[in-house]
């Protein structure tokens, strides 16, 4: 996973396969520089994900919280389509920009 | 239904584990000849019910997994992955989506996503004895063979 940052937008690109096991080391880093940098605006691309279970639906909701609480907004990007299906099962497509 | 094959898989509950299965599952189903759609759904349905056992039947702590996969005549796989851990009091409430006990990092869609995915989802469980998550897919396959 690669975390850049562009004016106010930290972008973290995620690869390989999000499971529960994988998600917690995922959160661990992009939590670390959101507290550091306190960007406006998250960009979660996901186009580097080759797997996800709902564990990569649990990034995006604790993300969106922790952002929040920070006035940062969230946008989620790069989804396989299988992905955005599971995506669609939570309530999240109402709160986060999916493009 | 006469059974072409089938394996069977002893695991701990550790984390790393998670992806382990799915390839293990994802191997033995690829015998199957499915399409990529459909080895992707038995992998991720399979990924959601060991990370249950994981993390809520074991809650994180020691134990075993049991992954007991076949695959019929009729094209059908069915996958049981059982535990021994602390059970389900309420199955229903359990597979209702949205809903779960885990905390924010978790989504709740783990019995969404697996019915989703497969074709038919059975879950049975005891308090204190552990639960017993059954998977089945039909594998149509790149020619529908089967």
């Amino acid at each position: 996973m690669e975390i850049t940052f562009a004016n106010s937008v930290m972008t973290a690109s995620l690869t390989g396969e999000i499971d529960h096991h994988s998600a917690k080391e995922m959160r661990e880093k992009i939590d670390f520089e959101l507290i550091k940098r306190k960007p406006s605006k998250l960009i979660l691309d996901f186009s580097g994900v080759t797997f996800m279970d709902s564990s990569g639906v649990g990034l995006v909701m604790g993300r969106y919280k922790k952002c929040s609480a920070i006035e940062c907004r969230t946008s989620v990007t790069g989804l396989r389509e299988r992905d955005k299906k599971i995506m669609k099962m939570s309530g999240l497509i109402n709160v986060v920009e999916f493009i | 239904m006469n059974k072409l094959n089938y394996f069977k898989l002893v695991i701990p509950a550790k984390s790393a584990n998670e992806g382990f299965s799915r390839a293990a599952v994802a191997a033995f189903t690829a015998l199957a000849d499915p399409t990529v759609e459909e080895l992707s759904d038995v992998k991720t349905a399979v990924s959601e019910a060991v990370t249950n056992c994981i993390v809520h039947a074991y809650k994180e702590k020691e134990g075993l997994i049991y992954i007991d996969a076949c695959f019929f005549e009729n094209g059908c796989v069915r996958i049981k992955i059982r535990d021994r851990g602390c059970g389900i009091t309420d199955v229903k409430k359990a597979r209702e989506a949205l809903f779960t006990t885990a905390g924010d990092e978790r989504s709740g869609l783990g019995f969404t996503v697996m019915e989703s995915f497969s074709d038919k989802l059975t879950v049975r469980s005891k308090p204190g004895a552990g639960t017993t998550v059954t998977i089945t897919k039909y594998i149509k396959g790149k020619n529908d063979a089967h």
